[in-house]
């Protein structure tokens, strides 16, 4: 393939919820990041591996990362480069606080077309924090561009076209779509490649502006003579985005109240195959939103 | 999971006060800063990649290697046609740690190496050991890069080094079915090729770790009509010339992993390191000694791993009403193996740092660097330590590697004996430690030289008059007097002036100085880490007791009790 193609990944620092301790939520039911230790949402690690693998094959293919958060999500992108991506950036602004997964879908779909033509954009299923798998059907719904979910495998990328493995509940489907394409990624897709020892001494250095404000003195110095290192921020007004589709206002979602639910078997019923008992099992179940 | 980062003693390691001037040198002013977008800024810089990179291989053994060495071990390599194919799992490792840029750590940016001071090279080989000893092998066979960096041409190393890091996997081709131990009965032919101007190879090799690699070092007899050390010379030889085939593999009791082959080479072409005539006694010594080195940060390794298995397995069972490592029994020998654990490691990379210290300064002189007086003793000094360490360092680790796997294995009791437990393995991969690159009984031969030229004891002497806190000096106090019972011991046996009686009770002698100098090295540890106080003196009180009882076994022998022993 002579072409050169352009590859997003969307990638997100999420709270590791895998191992949870007592203290994981907070009396007001919101999560208590500070006791979980931020982390590349583990999807989304498979998704920036898919991509990384086209661009084994297409070496002149270049890969961005996108990641919106707050300051601290930097760390996503230096490890999207220490991985092998070619460059990130950082989508931060006050204004994106609050946003739920409608919010955040549109500001990604602005900052996507604030960085020109793409051809592919790869992001994880889901993300451990929030769980919806909504954010990447969202975005390219917003970008009025196809989509393939539950992406397993690459199968074959043409100049204009991706071939894909999707996973389904019982059973596998390819599909083919032409270029642009959003794919979400799931877990059972190949793991993420560890860091490389170079890319990790070339890219440690590398920085926003805001963390830059609290580096050493010699580290500014480097920036100016490579400026790679240099992670770029992108805001509201950067992407041209409308700040009323943001943050808490952009955001239908609203949360009632969270509890913590412990599942536990409190007793046994014994039921005789009798239709009214049935159909009475039906209604309790329908009735505590087991099923319905 | 990470095993970096959940063993405490690899940073602790790593962050020596001494590796301030190996960077620095190896470094040269951090003058590759201005051509590689990946070399180190400063000291800091450096010693920060070091701890990230560390990162990157605890990773990698935690989530590949680790989990797939119970499956390489039961698949094991296969051969084929002349060709060994790698259990799925050894590939998939190697691919791992190739991706990741790890393969060719020491050598030279300008070969696509990392640069890095073997330390952390050495922290890495023990990282992956403890993950799987035997996959270890095929990684640590890089060390060849490094005697082709060392002894071969600019031409050559151009030609050859970069492949390491792109993943070239390497062999050293040493023993033959009648050269095991005794290299110098080496056969394997190399007649010169006028027309192409290469050494043309024939003969067979046995018991060749990795044979199949990309890059072999082959040891072979150049000079006809010779019989010893004198007539062999070193050649290196590219697989891409497909003159050598893998004629079957062992069936092995541990590191089933690791290809051990049996390789015939027919007019395989090949390139002469160096000069001719110097490969054993020069190029292979050299070799041996980076491969003894290896196979410590392995033993420590495998310590690691049957020591971790033991205190998970003993927190876990229980008998008589509560859990085994409750009863002083089980207890005493769990922390005896943290024990010497944490001696043996302490012994590797004092070791390590002394080889890193006379090469560094060694490159620095070959590059034409006018050394200053100082650097120029320096690198006599740590070369004679590195040589009298190195197999020391060799002779004890594998001997412990070996006793903590047994002692895991004795804790787990009959379930250790069953295939269901990693125990079981890592008991049989320790096996190979004392046997391979030299046996714990040649260690002992070459250590030996430490004990009668006073090397030992000169180090011993530096080490005493560190500087040291008052409420350690009860432990300096044994040390003293376990110096004084080993000088007296040394000076029995000396003596005699009879080599055969030297020979006989060297390695009595030489494992005085080794737990003497472990005595000192932990009680320095301490210095830095309050954490190595209790292995520091239950170290000191146990190598006191064992020291006298092999001074008191030396006391009472006399030149005719040998006699007993001859049949």
């Amino acid at each position: 393939m002579t072409k050169k193609l352009k590859i997003i990944v969307l990638a997100k620092q999420v709270p590791d919820t895998r191992n949870v301790g007592k203290d994981a939520m907070k009396a007001d039911g919101t999560v208590n990041r500070a006791v979980l230790p931020a982390i590349f949402n583990p999807e989304d690690l498979n998704a920036l591996e898919m991509a990384l693998r086209v661009k084994d094959k297409n070496p002149n293919a270049e890969i961005t990362v996108l990641t919106m958060g707050p300051g601290r999500a930097a760390e996503i992108i230096r490890e999207g480069l220490y991985r092998g991506a070619d460059r990130g950036f950082l989508l931060t602004d006050r204004k994106f606080a609050g946003s739920d997964t409608l919010a955040t879908s549109y500001a990604i779909s602005c900052a996507v077309k604030k960085l020109g033509e793409f051809d592919l954009i790869f992001g994880g299923r889901q993300a451990i924090d929030g769980d919806t798998a909504q954010v990447g059907p969202q975005a390219a719904e917003k970008l009025g561009i196809p989509q393939i979910t539950y992406a397993e495998e690459t199968l074959e990328v043409t100049n204009n076209s991706i071939t894909v493995k999707r996973r389904l509940e019982r059973g596998t489907e390819t599909v083919k779509a032409t270029f642009p394409v959003l794919i979400t990624v799931t877990g059972s897709a190949a793991d993420c490649r560890a860091r490389n020892a170079k890319f990790v001494m070339k890219y440690k250095h590398a920085r926003t502006i805001s963390e830059l404000a609290d580096a050493a003195e010699d580290y500014i110095a480097l920036k100016t003579k490579r400026p790679y290192l240099q992670i770029d921020e992108l805001s509201v007004a950067d992407v041209q985005a409308d700040d009323t589709f943001l943050g808490l206002s952009g955001s239908p979602t609203k949360v009632k109240a969270i509890e913590n639910v412990v599942f536990i078997a409190k007793d046994a019923k014994v039921l005789s195959n009798a239709n009214e008992e049935i159909e009475e099992l039906m209604k309790e179940l329908i009735a505590n939103h087991t099923i319905g | 999971m990470n095993h970096y980062t959940d063993n405490k003693d690899l940073k602790f390691h790593l962050t020596h006060p001494l590796m301030k001037r190996i960077v620095e040198l190896k470094e040269r002013n951090y003058i590759d800063a201005e051509t590689y977008d990946y070399a180190a800024l400063d000291f800091e810089d450096a010693m920060d990649s070091y701890d990230k990179i560390m990162d990157i291989v605890g990773e990698i053994c935690a989530e590949i290697i680790g989990p797939n060495a119970e499956g390489v071990d039961h698949d094991g390599p296969t051969v084929e046609n002349g060709r060994v194919t790698y259990a799925k799992g050894t590939q998939e490792n190697y691919d791992a740690l190739v991706q990741a840029g790890l393969v060719g750590m020491t050598l030279p940016r300008k070969y696509k190496g990392l640069n890095f001071p073997l330390t952390p090279y050495v922290l890495a080989g023990e990282m992956i050991s403890r993950a799987d000893a035997g996959f270890a092998n095929i990684w640590g066979l890089q060390d060849c890069a490094e005697t082709i960096h060392e002894f071969a041409s600019e031409e050559q190393k151009a030609m050859f080094l970069p492949r390491f890091n792109e993943g070239a996997t390497a062999a050293m081709d040493l023993t033959e079915p009648d050269a095991g131990s005794d290299l110098q009965a080496v056969n394997l032919k190399a007649t010169y090729d006028e027309k192409s101007g290469k050494w043309i190879l024939n003969g067979v090799k046995r018991f060749i770790t990795n044979g199949d690699a990309e890059i072999s070092l082959v040891l072979a007899r150049s000079e006809e009509n010779t019989t010893d050390a004198r007539g062999l010379s070193l050649f290196i030889y590219d697989k891409a010339d497909d003159a050598v085939t893998v004629r079957r593999i062992e069936n092995k009791l541990g590191i089933k992993g690791s290809p051990t082959c049996e390789l015939v080479f027919k007019n395989a072409p090949s390139v002469l390191v160096g000069d001719r005539k110097l490969g054993l006694i020069k190029y292979v010594m050299s070799l041996m000694n980076g491969a003894r080195l290896g196979v410590g940060a392995q033993s420590v390794g495998i310590s690691e791993a049957a020591y971790r298995e033991a205190l998970k397995y003993a927190a876990e069972r229980a008998q008589f009403g509560k859990t085994i490592d409750q009863f002083p029994a089980v207890y005493e020998m769990l922390t005896n193996m943290r024990v010497k654990l944490h001696a043996e490691r302490s012994l590797l990379y004092e070791t390590s740092r002394y080889v890193d210290m006379y090469k560094v300064l060694q490159e620095l002189q070959d590059e034409g660097r006018k050394l200053e007086t100082e650097d120029r003793n320096d690198m006599k000094k740590y070369r004679k330590m590195a040589d009298i360490f190195t197999p020391l360092l060799k002779l004890i680790s594998s001997e412990y590697s070996n006793q903590i796997a047994y002692d895991s294995l004795q804790i787990h009791g009959g379930t250790g004996f069953m295939k269901d437990f990693p125990i079981e393995r890592i008991y049989r991969d320790a096996r190979i430690t004392t046997i391979y690159e030299g046996t714990s009984q040649l260690q002992v031969v070459a250590a030996i030289r430490g004990v009668t030229a006073g090397g030992y004891l000169e180090r011993i002497r530096e080490f005493d008059a560190m500087p040291l806190s008052a409420e350690y000096e009860f432990m300096r106090r044994h040390l003293q007097v376990m110096t004084a019972e080993y000088e007296a011991a040394t000076a029995t046996v000396v003596e005699f002036k009879n080599p055969e009686y030297i020979d006989f009770h060297a390695r009595r002698l030489v494992e005085m100085a080794g737990n003497i100098i472990m005595g000192y090295l932990l009680l320095q540890d301490t210095m830095r880490s309050e954490e190595y106080r209790i292995s520091a003196e239950i170290f000191i009180k146990k190598g006191a007791a064992e020291n006298n009882e092999r001074a008191f076994y030396i006391k009472n022998f006399s030149l005719k009790d040998m006699d007993l022993y001859k049949a």
